[in-house]
């Protein structure tokens, strides 16, 4: 009996020392630490061909200091994957996926290293991509402004044609003669002339309404010193447009089910130069700017770009930073725009790589594009104010609830407070 | 004797390796249950953020503000008046027609088996996957609006502000019946087959024995029914955010758990978050109470 206790106790001791493991993170690491690295990339097949392709290169000059690249975990979306990620410690070095919305948000918990004070990181920041001050977060950069995606309107070329449009220049630069063309679309039978996603995420301002407000007003971004600008006559016109189109069912108030371009249940998609080879089996797709009220040329549009930036959580920064620099030289810029054909944000695209655009002519478009895009702004509490945006847009534009002026002038009040902080 | 009595009165009880075995799965209740309720009752009092390890913020302690915050915000009043309607059809319906359906089962009808895993597959079947279904049957251009023609309300279905929710509480009333159905099944086989002789005998036709003998002898599976439905219910997320694409036509089907999400994980505000939920616990807490008292025995 006694050796029976015995062996259980020893058992329910063991068990419970299982248990409980040895918890406790790491202290964040040393500015000048050198030595192994993690480093995360976005989910996008071709971008991950392009960053497995950096790491080997790195790797093999670089023996001690090896970086080990990975997909960002899965989540509804990358933001929360690497807010938990910060929370819990155990962010990698570098996120090549850092969407600029988020950063006030990861500088506040204390997630981001601070840039500008490494040596000549500032100067490395603007010299690479110019005039790139509206990516700082009080004064210093938290984030490497790194690729862009400009946004424009891609056009399925075969439905164009069954609705009696050019396909190879449809002219719809104007509202009106967007809206017309739009009607000939559903009127030729296709069940919605465009279908942006009509859900209630934070973001979805930026492929419905941000890009056009952006075009309308040549640049103003959605809140500039401390205030919001989209109260007044552009803003006005864009939502009324919107409203619009909504109104005449020229876009669907639910989301797809399936991938509505693929489908062929809509003729009409604002996207960026990801979608080329996304569609490149399945749809002949052609890409226009998006319209303004008075049809101008070079419309300004949304770059939804995208930064990379270093976690406090990170031992070896010194590497994180020699590697970070590596990773955006003139090469590796150079062979992400051949691997993904999205823009790398330095100076002078197309002059940089002339034989790439020669080669891809459907490309020239967006690189004449990024040129005159603009982001979101560098604002805190930035998640909240889209949240906003979108909720007042929705009830007024989408389901048409509330009436435009009600929605403009209390969600501009709303944000102006939530900004302030 | 006097032993034993020695034994059971020290307070490690009569045999301390019991406890000791249960102590892995009490540090695990501790660990993720106890700690973050605590949790997250200290971060709804406070301003509260989440930060790298290491950084030091200031959290001052600001008593109920958040719950004021919370409570004058029009899209959580309305999340919880959703809830509310989801409630309101989802709770009775579950309850009658689980016993209904067990009640029939019961009664020995052929091809007992296959209609016991019809009810159960939805049960079983992850939301992401019937959703995909329902959505092919019920959206703008559906199955159902189709063979409706000129009758298919419009707005159409989802996208209703009226019809919204009461459509995913109707899903939600099929999706969960199986379970509740098996547990009325269990509770029937309780109700002794006696009662309904003597009901029988004393001239009582089929609606009358339901109502006199079976309802009454499955009450405590009622009132299980009642509390786990209210429960499951006031914490709906998944159908809210994939039915109709999270929140509905301007919120019309956002439900407290939603908001949660939004506030406490993407816009990290946690404090605002944990307040909406302690409010829910309360309120989940008094309702399932008021279950509980209106199946009691008198």
């Amino acid at each position: 009996m006694k050796k029976i206790r015995a062996a259980a106790v020893i058992g329910a001791v063991a068990l419970v020392a299982t248990g409980c493991s040895a918890g406790g993170g790491d202290a964040p690491g040393g500015a000048e630490g050198k030595g192994p690295i993690k480093v995360w990339l976005s989910n996008n097949e071709q971008e991950v061909a392009w960053g497995q392709a950096v790491v080997d290169a790195w790797n093999k000059e670089h023996p001690d200091e090896k970086v080990t690249a990975q997909e960002i975990p899965a989540g509804s979306s990358s933001e929360e994957a690497i807010t938990a990620a910060i929370t819990a410690g155990t962010a990698p070095c570098l996120v090549y996926n850092v969407a600029p919305a988020a950063v006030s948000g990861w500088v506040k918990q204390g997630g981001l290293v601070n840039l500008s004070t490494i040596d000549g990181g500032s100067d490395y920041i603007t010299e690479r991509g110019g005039d790139v001050d509206a990516y700082a977060t009080d004064g210093d950069f938290y984030q490497l402004p790194w690729k862009s995606n400009p946004v424009m309107v891609m056009y399925n070329k075969t439905l164009f044609q069954a609705a009696g449009l050019d396909p190879e220049n449809p002219q719809m630069n104007t509202y009106d003669a967007f809206l017309e063309g739009a009607r000939a679309i559903v009127a030729s039978g296709v069940q919605s002339a465009i279908w942006p996603a009509p859900t209630s995420e934070f973001y979805q301002p930026w492929f419905d309404f941000y890009p056009l407000y952006l075009a309308e007003t040549d640049g103003t971004m959605l809140v500039e010193d401390g205030k919001a600008t989209f109260d007044s006559d552009e803003g006005r016109e864009v939502a009324e447009f919107w409203k619009t189109i909504y109104d005449e069912k020229l876009a669907p108030n639910e989301a797809s089910t399936d991938d509505a371009m693929s489908a062929g249940t809509t003729a009409m998609q604002l996207a960026g130069p990801w979608a080329i080879p996304s569609y490149a089996e399945t749809v002949d797709v052609g890409f226009m700017p998006v319209p303004t009220s008075d049809g101008r040329e070079n419309p300004t549009t949304f770059a939804d770009s995208k930064s990379v930036s270093m976690f406090t959580a990170c031992e070896n920064q010194g590497t994180a930073w020699e590697f970070l620099k590596f990773s955006t030289d003139e090469d590796n810029d150079g062979h992400l725009l051949e691997l993904t054909g999205q823009m790398p944000m330095r100076t002078d695209l197309a002059g940089t790589y002339p034989d790439y655009f020669e080669a891809n002519p459907n490309y020239v478009a967006f690189a004449e594009q990024v040129e005159a895009t603009a982001d979101v702004p560098s604002i805190p509490n930035s998640v909240e104010a889209w949240q906003a945006f979108r909720d007042g847009y929705s009830s007024a534009v989408i389901f048409g609830k509330t009436s435009i002026d009600d929605f403009l002038s209390s969600t501009a009040k709303k944000i102006d407070e939530l900004v302030v902080e | 004797m006097t032993d034993n009595r020695r034994l059971r009165t020290r307070w490690w009880g009569a045999q301390p390796i019991g406890g000791l075995f249960a102590l892995p799965y009490f540090v695990f209740v501790l660990a993720i249950f106890a700690y973050p309720l605590g949790f997250a009752i200290y971060i709804a009092f406070h301003d509260y953020f989440f930060t790298a390890p290491g950084a030091e913020v200031e959290r001052p302690f600001v008593g109920f503000d958040n719950f004021v915050t919370v409570l004058t915000d029009q899209r959580v009043l309305d999340a919880f008046r959703n809830t509310l309607v989801f409630l309101v059809i989802n709770v009775p319906l579950t309850a009658v027609l689980a016993l209904v359906l067990a009640a029939a089962l019961n009664t020995g009808i052929r091809w007992v088996s296959a209609y016991r895993v019809a009810f159960y597959v939805p049960y079983l079947t992850a939301s992401v996957s019937l959703v995909g279904v329902w959505m092919l049957l019920f959206s703008g251009n559906g199955l159902i609006n189709t063979i409706l023609g000129p009758l298919a309300p419009d707005p159409s279905w989802l996208v209703n502000s009226g019809l919204a929710m009461p459509m995913i509480a109707l899903y939600v009333t099929w999706k969960q019946l199986g379970f509740y159905i098996l547990l009325y099944l269990a509770a029937l086989q309780n109700v002794p087959k006696e009662l309904y002789e003597s009901a029988e005998t004393d001239g009582a036709g089929a609606l009358s024995r339901f109502w006199n003998v079976t309802v009454p002898g499955v009450r405590s599976a009622t009132t299980l029914v009642l509390i786990l439905s209210i429960i499951t219910g006031a914490n709906l997320f998944t159908e809210p955010y994939l039915l109709t694409n999270g929140g509905g036509p301007d919120g019309a089907s956002t439900t407290p758990v939603l908001l949660i999400y939004q506030l406490g994980i993407q816009q990290q505000n946690p404090d605002t978050a944990a307040a909406i939920g302690m409010i829910l616990v309360i309120l989940v807490g008094l309702l399932s109470l008021l279950a509980n008292r209106a199946t009691r025995e008198r």
